[in-house]
């Protein structure tokens, strides 16, 4: 029995499409594990461009994981599309009759399933080779949660943008850079507060509220974008 | 009938025809205006009791930073009109917009650090105002190399034109946020100029600027869109005669 | 309304800002000037571009005329 009720095939849109993106994810692992290394990598260099001293680094380690978070980020953005549109398949999933808000929308959250999470969740123990102090845990986890998150919105529609250039790596990050320095303002000032002793729950609002209207506005212009590159 | 000025503009060639007697009107406004307040406000205006002559810079500073950001939505609003409409003079319009903006604004950012070394004693200061403006600048250069990136011009319009209402949507999102870090980390004690305290004497050159910067805007951008039309309609019979016609007065 | 400087060596010194302000004025007006005769030039280089097409369109034109 098929259900065809139009709210079911939203969803039976949004399964689908979730779930064989993931699997494509899960199927390659180097694309999974380079954000993470580049983090880990572009992190040491700090200590050994700067200086190892602790209390240097714990001044500096909040805006610098954050930062390097950002750039991990930015880096993963530019498979988000590419094979799709490279085998075809992103031309059918234009033409199909799903929702293709639900399917712009699978795709960026697999895309932070793989890249967003897993930066979030290393984010802590690079904060403890920077020695961040204690208090800053857990607010570096949350506002990374919510600001990669965001991110991997607002860069897909940079994604969507450059998908039919060759070269559009670079230009990409270029277009994306700027549209992420509120996210990175208010997700480094979380940290920064908690350590300091401040109260951050402004912070996180707002960083929930650029969440909010990212997921409201940014499937809509990607899938916009999507339309024009796949015409060109 | 309003709205048929509307639909004509659809037509390249109306607007090409129809703005060819504005041009020496623009020309004789916005450089009389110009002049006519720089010499206000570099010789009559008075000096800031504060600032001493080094102010006089804002004459020039504020109007470039207002076209910079009247300029992006210009831009952002133009590709709205040819993604809504499918037209192809906005899209036009909107090309030519990028790189005139991008001037202004690198304009108002090196007077402003020009401004700032003997104000502040610094050449560069992350007050929230430079700041934003530098972000606005990198706006525009990620806008301009997006409209490179592209072989075909059709895509590159439209896509192009999805970025500046992507980046016109963000831009007060980017000043408020700009200006909440930037309480965070300096308390308010550099100001560039607190606006309610000046004199009509400063005011009157300024605002005079601040329209001749307008009417120059529009020149440019009038002359700029025009080639833009040329370039694109080269094979159309009407360019053909244009240039054959101005090929006998030579 | 009067000229604020007690000469115009005054002027240009400004009390020391001079160099501030000339500089700031001078960057400013090279890029209108600059805004303003690029489009200029850049019709000029159509206009010749297209002459040459069209000149070389004719020739062409009148060539294969003479071979009919």
């Amino acid at each position: 029995m098929r259900d065809n009720s139009p709210a079911a095939s939203l969803l039976g849109g949004f399964i689908a499409s979730f779930r064989r993106d993931l699997l494509i994810a899960a199927r390659h692992k180097a694309e999974l594990t380079n954000p993470l290394v580049f983090f880990l990598i572009a992190v040491t260099l700090i200590p050994l461009g700067v200086s190892p001293e602790k209390t240097v680094l714990a001044l500096l380690a909040p805006g610098i994981v954050w930062v390097m978070a950002l750039l991990a980020t930015l880096l993963s953005l530019d498979g988000l599309f590419r094979s799709d549109y490279d085998d075809g398949s992103l031309e059918q999933m234009l033409i199909s009759p799903q929702s293709l808000y639900f399917t712009v929308m699978a795709k960026v959250l697999v895309h932070w399933l793989v890249s967003g999470l897993p930066v979030t969740l290393l984010a802590p123990v690079l904060g403890l080779m920077l020695s961040l102090p204690i208090e800053g845990y857990l607010p570096l986890l949350a506002s990374l949660a919510l600001g990669t998150a965001s991110m991997s919105l607002i860069g897909a529609v940079g994604a969507a943008l450059t998908v039919s250039l060759r070269k559009g790596g670079l230009l990409l990050s270029l277009i994306v850079m700027p549209l992420y320095i509120p996210v990175l303002i208010f997700g480094a000032s979380a940290v920064q507060t908690a350590v300091q002793g401040g109260a951050i729950g402004m912070q996180l609002a707002v960083l929930g509220a650029f969440l909010a209207l990212a997921i409201v506005l940014a499937p809509i212009a990607a899938l916009g974008a999507l339309r024009i590159s796949t015409n060109g | 009938m309003a709205w048929q000025w509307f639909h004509r503009l659809g037509s390249p060639r109306w607007f090409y025809e129809k703005t060819t007697p504005w041009l020496p009107w623009l020309a004789t406004l916005s450089i009389a205006l110009i002049v006519t307040a720089a010499v206000w406000g570099l010789a009559f205006a008075p000096a800031d009791f504060k600032q001493g002559n080094s102010y006089r810079i804002i004459y020039i500073h504020v109007p470039a930073a207002f076209l910079a950001l009247a300029g992006y939505y210009i831009m952002a609003i133009s590709g709205a009109v040819g993604l809504i409409w499918k037209m192809k003079l906005p899209f036009m319009v909107m090309k030519s917009a990028a790189p005139i903006g991008a001037l202004l604004t690198f304009v108002s950012l090196v007077t402003g650090s020009i401004w700032g070394k003997p104000t502040w004693g610094t050449w560069w200061e992350w007050d929230a105002r430079i700041t934003s403006m530098l972000i606005l600048f990198f706006l525009y250069l990620g806008m301009i190399a997006l409209q490179q990136a592209f072989q075909h011009r059709d895509t590159a319009d439209k896509a192009s034109a999805v970025l500046a209402l992507v980046g016109m949507v963000n831009i007060p999102i980017i000043y408020k946020s700009v200006d909440w870090w930037n309480t965070l980390h300096q308390p308010a004690t550099i100001k560039f100029t607190s606006k309610s305290s000046i004199d009509p004497s400063m005011l009157y050159p300024l605002l005079t600027m601040v329209i001749g910067f307008y009417v120059f805007y529009a020149l440019v951008l009038l002359l700029n869109t025009r080639v833009e039309i040329l370039r694109r309609e080269n094979r159309t019979q009407w360019v053909n005669d244009l240039i054959s016609t101005t090929n006998k007065r030579a | 309304m009067k000229f604020q400087f007690e000469s115009i060596a005054d002027f240009i010194a400004m009390n020391g800002h001079g160099p501030y302000v000339w500089a700031s004025y001078a960057i400013t007006f090279a890029v209108l000037i600059f805004l303003l005769v690029s489009p200029l030039l850049q019709k000029k280089a159509f206009v010749k571009q297209q002459i040459k097409q069209q000149k070389l369109a004719q020739a062409n034109n009148s060539a294969s005329e003479l071979t009919e």
